[in-house]
């Protein structure tokens, strides 16, 4: 596999570069515009009323008392809006025929099903007479039980909808051969089975959500701006949800403050907004606050998994069996039912596998929603198989890193057909654990270690390690329409050159942080010969890009980034033709270098790429049957998916008296393919570490057996900042994919997926003499100092 | 995220600040650094209707030397305590904890006067000022009046300010030697889920952060290193008779262990540094 792009590629270009970001300047600087800085005149403001009730009827509501107050417009309760909505909220992935969905609108008609859910929405002149108008609606509840708890909320004990029969909302299976797993594991001499929690996580994107509908003067139009990671969707979605036609509704999404998933929706905001500013014929605006969006926007994560391995007695894994019960929330938002089976593959990490099985049931309970949070699956089936091999390792005698190399799938079997029906298109894991080991120097780690343990040291000492591989570049299109999901995987791009030798870009996914336009602007930039500065990238707005399936799953460059060097490619093969019949020569004749094609063999005869779009600009002289314009666009659905892998390596200190973590060191060796710009894949891997982290030590969306979330605000609910962690010590290998002409892999969630199983391995690693065999996530200081007391009575630690 | 309504008054002089309150004293907050006091408006937890911007007033930003003692300024925010020359060398103690408040961003903005009257047992310059036996110094209607720490702290937010009085300067008695602070959190921007605030200059005075429900002394443990006890002895009784809070970030019975590894280690950095 060769690490260029294409033959026409010049030697030096600016792709491998680490090219400072061409969108930081104005994020930096503050220029950058989000929702809640568009000033709209005339503009009302929405406030929600929302559930204090997990659970609970709506008895009445009256927004009489808040008609009244100063500022406001209009104020309906979920009756008075009902004749508005063309359909339920929409979910785009049942995952089974017989998946149970509760109609789902933006404000609840009788029940409301989780604190946070509408009950009514009030409309002044400015947020802050709209949230005060909003205190004086007058709701009665009838309050009911809430199912709360997940594994109580799957006994149907109590019902989180009171129209369903079960809490069960789906259950989905994978195993391919049944008969292979039994066997497997009535052979096995070693077995291991583990059950783990997958906490639910907030979000918590630096921007919270918003959105700004504004009808638009003549013909029934409306201009929808939305903090979204989906504008191409979200048109689709609320053009069928809102009865709106689909054409009439132009959303753009400004600048996006980050979303992780969260902002992969369509949500009851944004619907709202626009059914209001229909109804009243004015702009109508929303932005989230802090403690809204802990309860309104969705959660991730939230699941209890359960494993198990079956292994000779080397540690050789035969089978892996998983069972999981996943959190729905109160309701299917836009992919939740789907986010288990982005895992579902992949519960047997990076290990050569022969049986496989594997099983969800999606559950109902009296909580925000669940859906797609940073990883969506793989973090999940990451930690799963992660943490389970670790204790394999101490269940065979084994070091966890010798474990491992006895299971990789070997570099030599790819592609690699797994147990679970996926093709891994490239890897060599043993080359990664090999790197990051050197890296982190496990062996001098190792030495400390027992030293410490042999002089009692109060500061223990733990190297974790995480092996993994995850699925991205989402995804080929008839991969999705065999789990059932309503789209397709797909990418649109067009690129144009204008006649003065500048380039515009039109990408349909939609970038929120990641960095689209410095590396869309790369590949350019390389591809036709001009500088990355010389590149506009319009993105964002379903007006100047109407295609495009957004971005989300670390798809954007295996997907977007291919459709826009396809695009190119098509541009270059027709100016080929137009610099041919302008130098008088065949085009195979003309080679490509530097923005300029130019006859073999007599290279004083060329053309310029930059030239020849002003001769396609004029039209004056063109081969017979060309069109004007030098402007291509391609669509690119993938073949497969890609498979980036690696080795995180986390080391913690433990203080034995306290519980605290510190994690000391931290060394990450990834393997994303080619890199277009490895400055951006270190921030997506910065990044990406520190919230697997936060899962690990810090985040927690608590809830009270009522049913209340108690951790609205950041001083409960604890993300990391910079003085959490250490450096961190990067390695890279480079494994080019077969799947695409760029060779890439895609990097946006790796971080995520591997750091949370490296750091409770290193934390588990440090109690393990004394007998520390899991510790729940988070991990924080009193869990530590229970288990400790726990595993050791008499050393000090609590019960 | 947004305040009830609420008259902002920014007040030239102290005379003008305590004319204010006394208007309306119930109503009517004192706002310095606000770094406490807006966090409770914007989640309505507190809805005063007038706010007295003290925090222009001039010439109460200080660190003085003043004989025996270093009088501070109740408007000198954290970060000047912390890199202030006079309280680095008389009550290193101080400027340290100053150093430890939240994160950069509060310290620049928070004053010590704002912190000690809003009374939070969470606050790590309470205990501090506790443990180095400060003073208050209190102006309004009835004139000015000086308040031992030891009677200053009252309950949760609840302090010996009278609704229509003003913290305007805090004194603390010289100790170079002799400190030791500890502060135990998840994350380094947090409050305490437990501090320790400790003086040894012949007697000990150890100030406890989050262990009721306001600012306290080690008093059992003050006792036993009366009475000869050795430090892990003495620190050992850190948490007799308390009553420390639960919530998401420990349970009692862990705030109870913490005290006692905390007050220990705070101790032994205490003799050491005077050692």
């Amino acid at each position: 596999m060769s690490a260029t792009m294409t033959e026409d590629t010049p030697a030096k270009g600016v792709v491998g570069t680490r090219m400072l970001r061409r969108e930081d300047p104005a994020l930096l600087s503050g220029e950058a515009r989000y929702v809640h800085d568009l000033v709209v005149p005339g503009a009302l403001h929405m406030a929600v009323v929302r559930s204090p009730y997990a659970h609970a009827r709506v008895t009445s509501v009256d927004v009489s008392g808040a008609l009244g107050m100063p500022g406001v417009a209009a104020a309906f309760s979920g009756a008075d809006l009902a004749g508005e909505w063309g359909s339920a909220m929409p979910c785009a992935w049942p995952v089974t025929a017989d998946m149970q969905s509760p109609p789902h609108f933006p404000v609840a008609l009788n029940e409301a099903c989780y604190v946070g859910d509408a009950v009514a929405v009030v409309l002044a002149g400015s947020q802050a007479e709209a949230q005060d108008a909003a205190g004086a609606v007058a709701v009665v509840y009838e309050e009911l039980p809430a199912a709360v708890d997940l594994e109580d909320a799957a006994s149907d004990r109590v019902l989180a909808h009171s129209d369903l029969s079960s809490n069960r909302a789906y259950t989905w299976e994978l195993t391919p051969d049944a008969d292979a797993v039994t066997r497997a594991f009535d052979a096995a001499a070693v077995t291991v089975k583990e059950r783990y929690v997958q906490q639910r996580l907030i979000p918590a994107a630096m921007e919270p959500r918003g959105v700004c509908v504004v009808p638009q003067p003549f013909g029934g139009e409306y201009l929808v701006y939305s903090a979204t990671q989906i504008p191409h969707i979200l048109r689709t979605m609320l053009g069928i949800t809102a009865g709106v036609p689909e054409e009439r509704i132009r959303v753009v999404a400004p600048s996006v403050g980050g979303g992780f998933g969260s902002k992969l929706d369509v949500y009851a905001e944004e619907l709202l907004c626009l059914v209001l500013s229909r109804r009243l014929r004015k702009p109508v605006r929303w932005s989230e606050e802090r403690s809204e969006a802990a309860q309104a926007t969705i959660h991730g994560r939230g699941q209890v998994q359960e494993i198990e391995l079956a292994a000779d007695t080397d540690g050789r894994v035969q089978a892996v069996r998983v069972r999981l019960l996943a959190d729905m929330g109160a309701y299917m938002q836009l992919v939740t039912p789907g986010v288990p089976l982005l895992g579902a593959f992949l519960y047997h990490g990076v290990y050569d596998v022969a049986a496989y099985s594997f099983t969800c049931t999606g559950v109902f309970t009296n909580k925000t929603p669940t859906d797609a949070y940073r990883g969506a699956g793989r973090p999940e089936a990451t930690y799963a198989i992660e943490r389970a091999m670790d204790a394999l390792a101490r269940k065979v005698g084994t070091d966890p890193a010798e474990v491992r190399r006895r299971n990789f799938i070997g570099a030599d079997k790819f592609p690699y057909a797994s147990a679970a029906g996926l093709l891994f298109d490239s890897g060599n894991y043993e080359g990664a654990l090999d790197a990051a080991l050197e890296l982190v120097d496990y062996e001098g780690l190792r030495e400390e270690q027992a030293r410490r343990r042999g002089q009692g040291a109060s500061k223990l000492l733990g190297v974790g390690l995480s092996s993994y591989v995850e699925m991205c570049g989402l995804a080929p299109s008839r991969v999705l329409a065999s789990l059932n999901y309503v789209a397709g995987g797909w990418e649109a791009a067009t690129v144009r050159m204008l006649p003065t030798g500048k380039v515009q870009v039109v990408t349909g996914a939609t970038p929120h942080g990641q960095g689209h336009v410095t590396s869309w602007s790369m590949i350019i930039a390389d591809k036709l010969g001009v500088s990355p500065e010389d590149v506009e990238v319009l993105h964002s707005d379903t007006a100047v890009s109407p295609l495009g399936l957004d971005t989300y799953g670390s798809r954007s460059l295996a997907v977007g980034g291919t459709a826009i060097a396809l695009a190119a490619d098509r541009l270059i093969d027709k100016a080929r033709l137009l610099a041919a019949h302008r130098l008088e020569v065949a085009p195979e004749d003309l080679e490509l270098s530097s923005g300029q094609f130019s006859v073999r063999g007599s290279p004083s005869s060329a053309m310029a790429l930059g030239a020849l779009a002003f001769e396609a600009f004029t039209a004056h002289d063109l081969p017979q049957g060309m069109e004007p314009n030098l402007e291509a666009s391609a669509t690119y659905d993938p073949t497969n998916f890609t498979f980036p892998f690696g080795t995180h390596v986390a080391v913690v200190e433990v203080d034995a008296e306290t519980g605290k973590v510190d994690l000391v060191r931290y060394s990450a060796v990834d393997d994303c393919g080619n890199q277009i710009n490895p400055l951006i894949v270190d921030g997506q891997v910065h990044g990406g570490i520190v919230q697997g982290v936060a899962q690990a030590l810090f985040e927690e969306a608590v809830y009270d057996d009522d049913g209340n979330l108690l951790t609205t605000t950041f001083t409960d609910y604890l993300v990391p900042a910079a003085s959490e962690v250490p450096s961190f010590s990067l390695g890279r290998t480079v494994t080019p994919s077969p799947s695409n002409p760029l060779g890439v892999k895609g990097i946006g969630e790796a971080g995520t997926i591997a750091s949370t199983p490296a750091v409770v391995n290193a934390v588990v690693d440090a109690l393990s003499h004394l007998g520390v065999v899991d510790i729940a996530m988070p991990v924080t200081p009193e869990r530590v100092w229970r288990s400790i007391g726990a595993a050791a009575p008499g050393t000090g630690g609590g019960r | 995220m947004i305040p009830a309504s609420f008259e902002y008054r920014r007040a030239g002089s102290v005379e003008e600040a305590l004319g204010w309150l006394a208007e309306d004293p119930d109503s009517t907050k004192l706002l310095a650094g606000g770094h406490s006091l807006l966090p409770l408006m914007k989640l309505r937890l507190a809805t005063p209707g007038v706010l007295v911007d003290v925090g222009r007033i001039p010439g109460l930003n200080y660190v003085r030397d003043d004989g025996d003692h270093v009088a501070i300024g109740a408007l000198t925010r954290h970060r000047d305590l912390e890199v202030s020359d006079v309280a680095r060398g008389h009550v290193p103690l101080l400027a340290h904890v100053a150093g430890q408040v939240g994160d950069p961003q509060v310290r620049h903005r928070g004053t010590i006067g704002g912190s000690l009257a809003h009374g939070d047992p969470a606050s790590d310059l309470p205990a501090a000022v506790l443990a180095l036996d400060g003073t208050m110094v209190v102006d309004g209607p009835r004139g000015r009046r000086e308040v031992q720490a030891a009677d200053f702290f009252r309950g949760f937010l609840e302090t010996a300010l009278a609704p229509d009085e003003m913290l305007t300067e805090v004194r603390v008695h010289k100790a170079p030697a002799g400190w030791g602070f500890q502060k135990f959190n998840r994350r380094a921007q947090d409050w305490a889920i437990v501090g320790v605030a400790a003086v040894v200059n012949g007697d000990a005075r150890v100030a406890l952060v989050n262990m009721g429900p306001t600012t306290l002394r080690a008093r059992a443990t003050e006792e036993a290193l009366d009475a000869g006890a050795n430090i892990a002895d003495a620190a050992a009784r850190a948490a007799e008779g308390l009553d420390p809070p639960s919530d998401l970030n420990g349970s009692a019975e862990y705030r109870r262990h913490l005290a006692t590894v905390l007050v220990r280690r705070a101790l032994e950095e205490a003799t050491a540094a005077r050692g």
